[in-house]
């Protein structure tokens, strides 16, 4: 990696870092947090589905299992918060490579995959739901002790500078996938897996490596979510609603590339919550924002909102030098 | 090098390749001729892995490699062309070659730099950041053979990479394939322009509706009248040559 790969990513880092310095009310705070939280899970959807192609409808599977993790852990057996989000981490990737497994090795393929996904993900769900160890439909209330050593903080700010830490180190492990030899093959499986086969690309053990480290990040998202509202239950955990938030972030924001869910996320929360001031009245009314924006983005904008820019840019630049052959991707 | 013992494979009720060998000795370019449907791709995905045939085995230098995933075998050292061109499309032309020479080279910068080089060889220098997407023809039957010799291969199957070329294209090519050979490269080709088979080839094979009916060098293979008539029917072989004395 250059500097020019991880300078964009300082810059957002530092300037997102001060926000908390400029912004002090707490429906701001949460709405960020929150926001964090998504883009993390995203970023995790875009290792598997952006790189690698293989769309999931059910990462709400991997952020399910980061939630109950944490929370039974600490619950049940004591564990340190911390450890138990390492631990939550590792059950994902487990729960993901497994889910990889099967899928992959007997040749699933998108929209069979999807399915697939989806329905492991309402399995865990209704199994969630109707176990007494996973505390049933009630749900898991964490217990509240403000303390650093039990994730839980006095201060916002302190959970939102740690939410984007982990967004932070995300981005950079996404940025090393874009510039490594994995990440070279999962793209190749992605474009066309029988010409990656023939090069030498061993396509379910990508797939499987992709899969394992999606299943991680959306696991710690779902772990962050856990000790930040300290209440968890089987919808919130594993309901598809997280599923589809974790997809539409990237797609919105643009599939593949670095920035795409972080991107997606804000734009997709930001304008749910401006609906949400303008016309608080009508319920659900962030969601039909959702909506409209997901049908703009697939009409109008096929890499998403960073595809869009780059092609804007890629035009305004030739305008300015008409003539010229060739036109620079470097930048993506 | 590489020896295809009794391959045979069906689908279904259909024989697309019957029992058919062939022996490959390092160095040189082999030719695999044959009409339309003989099973001349067919063999060529049992060669590379993508088929499983029913009967007969498979070695490369020595070793069975019958069952083995076309990835193990790439790594052995069999490339491939697909006779359908398979670019990765949203990729530039450098990071597709350079998905191929990942195979040798982990680190980025050799990869990248094993690209460049590749592409230089093959013609491709001057589009090296375009879209593969965007590629003509020719740009993507070069493309195709630059990512299988990036892979670095001891063999090299060629499916019909002049196919769809028009007669200066496929003259810039062949040095191209005769260069790869000079260096060592032992070379498979399937092709249907005769003209570069007659140029280039030392050997040829041939096979009709999956069997392997006549191997030898290019000119007496053409004159053989099993060949003759496998592309142009029962008796054409016998017309031709009562013809050719008529006229002469």
């Amino acid at each position: 990696m250059t500097a020019r790969d991880l300078i964009p990513i300082a810059v957002l880092a530092v300037l997102a870092a001060l926000l908390p310095l400029v912004v002090t009310s707490s429906p701001v705070m949460n709405f960020l947090v929150f926001t964090l939280i998504v883009a993390l899970g995203a970023q995790g959807w875009n290792i598997l589905g952006g790189f690698g192609g293989q769309f999931s409808f059910g990462h709400a599977a991997f952020f399910g299992t980061g939630a109950y993790v944490t929370a039974i852990l600490q619950l049940r057996y004591g564990v340190n918060a911390w450890a138990g989000l390492l631990l939550a981490m590792a059950a994902g990737a487990a729960v993901a490579w497994t889910i990889g497994f099967l899928s992959f090795r007997s040749g699933l393929r998108g929209s069979y995959f999807a399915l697939v996904t989806l329905a492991f993900a309402e399995v865990f769900r209704i199994l969630a739901n109707a176990t007494a160890f996973t505390g049933g439909a009630a749900g898991l209330l964490i217990k509240l002790d403000v303390h650093p050593a039990n994730l839980q903080f006095a201060d916002r700010a302190v959970f939102y500078w740690l939410v984007l830490a982990f967004v932070t180190g995300v981005l950079l492990l996404t940025r090393w996938i874009q510039r490594s030899r994995f990440g070279a093959q999962l793209v190749a499986v992605r474009e066309n897996e029988d010409a990656a086969k023939a090069l030498g690309v061993d396509s379910l053990k990508v797939k499987l490596r992709a899969i394992a480290l999606s299943g991680a990040v959306t696991a710690l998202s779902g772990c962050l979510y856990a000790q930040y509202f300290l209440y968890i239950d089987a919808h919130i955990a594993y309901g598809s609603w997280i599923s589809v938030e974790l997809l539409l972030a990237p797609i919105i924001g643009g599939v593949g590339t670095v920035f795409g869910p972080v991107v997606g996320a804000l734009t997709l929360h930001g304008l749910g919550e401006l609906a949400k001031q303008f016309a608080g009245r009508i319920p659900g009314i962030d969601l039909i924002v959702f909506g409209g924006v997901l049908v703009l983005a697939v009409a109008f904008a096929r890499g998403g909102i960073l595809g869009l820019l780059e092609r804007l840019r890629d035009r305004g630049r030739g305008m300015m030098t008409r003539g010229a052959k060739e036109v620079s991707h470097a930048g993506r | 090098m590489l020896a295809v013992e009794s391959v045979s494979k069906r689908f279904g009720g259909l024989m697309a390749v019957d029992n058919a060998s062939l022996a490959l000795e390092p160095g040189g370019i082999i030719g695999l001729i044959g009409p339309n449907g003989a099973g001349k791709t067919t063999l060529f995905s049992m060669i590379s892995g993508f088929v499983a045939p029913s009967d007969g085995r498979i070695l490369f230098e020595g070793t069975d490699i019958t069952g083995e995933e076309p990835h193990r075998r790439a790594e052995r050292g069999i490339g491939r062309t697909f006779q359908i061109v398979q670019p990765f499309a949203g990729l530039t032309v450098c990071e597709n070659i350079a998905v191929g020479a990942y195979l040798r080279h982990a680190r980025r910068a050799d990869a990248i730099a094993r690209a460049r080089d590749v592409a230089r060889r093959v013609g491709l220098a001057a589009e090296l950041d375009r879209p593969a997407g965007g590629l003509t023809v020719a740009g993507r039957k070069r493309l195709e053979l630059a990512r299988a010799l990036a892979t670095e291969p001891k063999l090299l199957l060629l499916d019909e990479v002049l196919a769809g070329l028009n007669p200066s294209e496929i003259r810039d090519i062949i040095p191209v394939i005769r260069g790869i050979r000079d260096e060592g490269v032992t070379i498979l080709m399937i092709e249907h322009v005769m003209q570069a088979v007659m140029n280039l080839c030392e050997r040829v094979y041939v096979l009709a509706q999956g069997r392997m009916i006549a191997e030898g060098k290019p000119a007496a293979v053409c004159a053989d009248p099993r060949v003759i008539e496998a592309y142009l029917g029962h008796g054409a072989a016998a017309r031709l040559a009562a013809e050719g004395a008529a006229h002469g």
